[in-house]
C-alpha cells in the first residue's frame, strides 16, 4: 500500500487510530526485554561481583559475605603464582597473536587474488572458526595424542617415539598456542581481507607509474591501508587472548603441573573448584578486567592516531 | 622528452571495438589533447599509452622502443588521474617523494628535486598536510608535483581539471600551459571539454565513436572540420550546419534562399556531389547581418553573452536555425526580417551521405 492510500484508510476507519500503538510504545516494546537480560545478567552481576570483591565470601558456605576493604586485592597482587600466570598469559597472547596476524594477513594476500575457487577457499579456510572452542580443544586433543594421534604419524614419528605434545611442559604451551592460530587466523584474515578489498585500485595504478616495485607497494600502500582493520583485528584477538579459557580446558586443563595454567584458567580454579572463592575470584577477575582495559586502551588510541593519520 | 607512436593501436572488449585500430604520432615536446565525447575511447587511449591498459592489437612506441608490453613503471612515463589518486595515508610530502623513493634516489638530490617542485607549483605551506585536507586545485598541484618530480620521459593526463570549480579550472589550465612551456616535455591529454582543447594543445585529436575523427592544430579543427562530427562538436555553439541542394554555382536552400557559391569551391562541389546534396556550414562569426545580404531569415531569439550578442535565425520554417554572432549592441525584435552574408573564406561544405567536408583543390 502507498503511503497516501494509508493515510486516507487512517482517516476513514477511526478504529485503527484507536488499535495504533505510538512509535514510542513500540520503541519500548522492543528494548525493553534485551534491558531486562542486560540488568540481571551483565550489569547487576558486575557491580555485584564488584561489591564481592571487597568482601570474604564463598557461594557455598552459606555465610553472609563479609567486608574486608582491599584485602583481596593485597592478597592476589601479592601472590607470585598469580603474577607468573599473567606472565604466562601474556606470553601466550604474545605469540597467538603474533602468528595469527602473520598467517592470517599471509592468508588474505593469496584469498585477495581473484582465482578459480577462491571464494570456496576462503569459506573453507573460515571454518575453525566457527567449531565450538571446546570441541575444537577435545579433537585436537585427541591429534596431538601420542598414542593414537595422527599429529605423531604425520611427523614420522609412530607412537613409542613422538612426544606427548600436551603433557609436555616444554611443548604444551605452544600446543595451545598452535590450536589457536589454527582456530583464529581466519578471523584476522576476514578482517584483513575486507580491508584489502576496500583499498582502491587506483593507488595501486598510481604506485605503478611511480615505478614502485611490488614490494614497495606492499610497504607504503598496502600495509599502511589495512593497518587500521588489521589492528582491530589485533585488538580483538589480545582480548580473547587474555579471556581464554575453553580451548585450554578442552585440551590440557592448565597442565602439565601449572605449564599451560592461563589467568582465566586460574580464575576458574579459584571460583569453582575447592573452596569456592567467591570474594578473592571477585578482587581477580577485576584486576583480569583492568588490565583488559588499558591494554585496549593502548591499542585504540594507537588506532585513532592512524585513522586521524589517513 | 620523447616521442610517442601508435601504430594500429586498438582496444576490444569482447567483440566490441572501445578504440579502433588507430595511427598516432605525438612529437617530442608536443602537447598533444586527445579530445571527445564520453565514451568516445579518448581515456582508453591514454590508458593504453601508459600501460595500465593492455592493447588487444597494435604497437605503442616511445622513442622508437617498443614499449608495448612492457609495464607502466618501464615505460617512463607520469600519468595524472583525473581524481588525483594521491596516497590518503601519507603527507603531501610523502606523496611527492614516493616515486623518487621508490627509484631509490639518494635522499640530497630528491630533497632538491620535491623543493624545486613544490616551489614552482606554491605549495610549500602544504607538505605537512593529508591530501584528505586540501582543496581540489591544491590536489592536483600535488598530483602534478608528483609527476613531474620524476622527470619522466611523457606526461599523460586524464582530465587533470575534471574535478575542478570552473574557475579554478581556468586558471589551472594557465599552470598547465605553463609548465608545458617550461619544461617542454611530450604532453598527451584527454579532455571532453573543448575550450580546454584549444586553449592547451598544439594538436587536438578529435574522437568519437572509438576513431580518430580528426587530427590538426586548434585552428584547423575548428575552422577546417573535416566531417559533420567535428564541425557540430567543437565550438560552442557548434558550427552551423543546413541542408541544401547545389545546381550551377547556387546552393538552394530553405526558405527559398539561393546561396552563390564561391567561384573556388564550384569545381569539387560540382565534381564530388552526386546528387547535388550537400550541408553547408560556417560559425556563427563567419556571418553578418546586412541590409542586402544574400540569404534572408527570421529573427527566432536574441540572447546576450555579455561580450557579445548571439541571434538565432530560422531559415525558411523554425527546424533549420542558425547562430549568428553580433556586436552587443545589436539587438532584433522577435520575428523581424533580416538578411544576412557568410565570409566566402570560411564557409564549409560537407557531403550529407559520407558526412566528410569536401575539399577544394588550392591550399587548403
Amino acid at each position: 500500500m502507498t503511503a497516501t492510500t494509508a493515510l486516507q484508510a487512517e482517516k476513514v476507519t477511526p478504529r485503527h487510530r484507536v488499535r495504533r500503538i505510538s512509535d514510542k510504545t513500540i520503541q519500548t516494546a522492543f528494548i525493553l526485554p534485551t534491558m531486562v537480560l542486560l540488568i540481571l545478567w551483565n550489569i547487576f552481576p558486575l557491580f555485584y561481583s564488584l561489591y564481592l570483591s571487597f568482601t570474604e565470601y564463598s557461594v557455598i558456605s552459606g555465610a553472609p559475605p563479609r567486608w574486608v576493604g582491599f584485602e583481596n586485592y593485597r592478597n592476589v597482587l601479592s601472590d607470585p603464582l598469580i603474577w607468573k600466570y599473567f606472565a604466562l598469559t601474556g606470553r601466550f597472547a604474545l605469540l597467538s597473536v603474533g602468528l595469527q596476524t602473520i598467517i592470517g594477513f599471509a592468508m588474505a594476500m593469496i584469498v585477495r587474488a581473484k582465482f578459480r575457487g577462491s571464494g570456496f577457499i576462503t569459506t573453507l579456510i573460515l571454518i575453525p572458526m566457527m567449531l565450538s572452542p571446546v570441541v575444537v580443544g577435545k579433537f585436537w586433543a585427541m591429534i596431538y595424542n601420542p598414542t593414537f594421534g595422527p599429529l605423531n604419524y604425520l611427523l614420522g614419528m609412530p607412537p613409542p617415539r613422538g612426544p606427548d605434545w600436551l603433557a609436555n611442559p616444554e611443548f604444551a604451551l605452544w600446543s595451545v598456542v598452535l590450536v589457536d592460530v589454527w582456530m583464529w587466523s581466519p578471523f584476522v584474515m576476514l578482517l584483513c581481507l575486507s580491508g584489502l578489498k576496500a583499498i582502491p585500485e587506483y593507488l595501486y595504478e598510481a604506485a605503478a607509474i611511480d615505478r614502485a616495485s611490488a614490494w614497495f607497494q606492499f610497504w607504503r600502500i598496502t600495509l599502511p591501508q589495512v593497518a587500521p582493520l588489521l589492528m582491530i583485528a589485533i585488538l580483538f584477538r589480545t582480548i580473547e587472548a587474555f579471556k581464554q579459557f575453553d580451548v585450554v580446558m578442552g585440551l590440557t586443563g592448565g597442565g602439565p603441573g601449572d605449564a599451560t595454567e592461563l589467568i582465566a584458567v586460574k580464575l576458574y580454579r579459584i571460583a569453582f573448584l575447592g573452596r569456592f572463592d567467591t570474594g578473592i575470584a571477585s578482587a581477580f577477575a577485576y584486576i583480569v578486567l583492568i588490565i583488559i582495559i588499558a591494554i585496549s586502551n593502548l591499542y585504540i588510541r594507537y588506532l585513532n592516531r592512524l585513522r586521524g593519520e589517513a | 622528452m620523447a616521442t610517442i607512436e601508435l601504430r594500429q593501436v586498438e582496444k576490444k572488449f569482447g567483440q566490441l571495438h572501445a578504440v579502433k585500430p588507430m595511427d598516432l604520432t605525438i612529437h617530442h615536446g608536443e602537447f598533444v589533447v586527445l579530445l571527445g565525447p564520453s565514451g568516445c575511447g579518448k581515456t582508453t587511449t591514454l590508458r593504453m599509452i601508459s600501460g595500465l591498459e593492455a592493447v588487444t592489437g597494435g604497437h605503442i612506441y616511445l622513442d622508437g622502443r617498443d614499449v608495448t608490453w612492457l609495464h607502466p613503471s618501464e615505460r617512463d612515463i607520469a600519468f595524472v588521474f583525473q581524481f588525483f589518486a594521491l596516497y590518503p595515508h601519507m603527507t603531501v610530502l610523502d606523496n611527492i617523494r614516493f616515486p623518487l623513493q621508490a627509484q631509490r634516489v639518494p635522499r640530497a638530490e630528491a630533497e632538491k628535486r620535491v623543493s624545486e617542485i613544490v616551489k614552482m607549483l606554491r605549495i610549500e605551506h602544504l607538505l605537512h598536510l593529508r591530501p584528505g585536507s586540501l582543496s581540489g586545485g591544491d590536489q592536483q598541484r600535488v598530483a602534478l608535483a608528483r609527476a613531474l618530480v620524476r622527470r619522466p620521459a611523457a606526461f599523460l593526463m586524464d582530465e587533470p581539471l575534471g574535478a575542478l570549480d570552473a574557475d579554478l579550472r581556468e586558471s589551472m589550465r594557465a599552470e598547465i600551459k605553463r609548465l608545458h612551456i617550461a619544461h617542454n616535455a611530450t604532453t598527451v591529454y584527454v579532455t571532453h571539454d573543448q575550450l580546454e582543447a584549444m586553449a592547451l594543445g598544439d594538436r587536438i585529436v578529435v574522437m568519437s565513436a572509438a576513431e580518430i575523427q580528426q587530427v590538426g592544430s586548434p585552428a584547423e579543427v575548428y575552422y577546417k572540420p573535416a566531417n559533420l562530427f567535428v564541425a557540430r562538436f567543437i565550438g560552442s555553439p557548434g558550427m552551423n550546419l543546413i541542408s541544401g541542394r547545389y545546381a550551377d554555382g547556387i546552393v538552394y536552400l530553405p526558405g527559398d534562399n539561393r546561396y552563390p557559391v564561391p567561384e573556388s569551391w564550384r569545381a569539387p562541389l560540382a565534381q564530388s556531389l552526386k546528387d547535388g546534396e550537400v550541408i553547408i556550414g560556417f560559425r556563427p562569426e563567419s556571418a553578418y547581418i546586412r541590409e542586402n545580404g544574400a540569404l534572408a531569415a527570421r529573427v527566432y531569439a536574441c540572447d546576450m553573452h555579455g561580450a557579445f550578442n548571439m541571434i538565432h535565425l530560422a531559415l525558411g520554417d523554425e527546424t533549420n536555425i542558425i547562430n549568428v554572432r553580433v556586436d552587443r549592441w545589436v539587438t532584433c525584435p522577435v520575428d523581424a526580417p533580416l538578411r544576412f552574408d557568410i565570409d566566402p573564406e570560411a564557409v564549409r561544405f560537407f557531403d550529407p551521405r559520407t558526412e566528410k567536408a569536401l575539399r577544394r583543390s588550392e591550399a587548403q
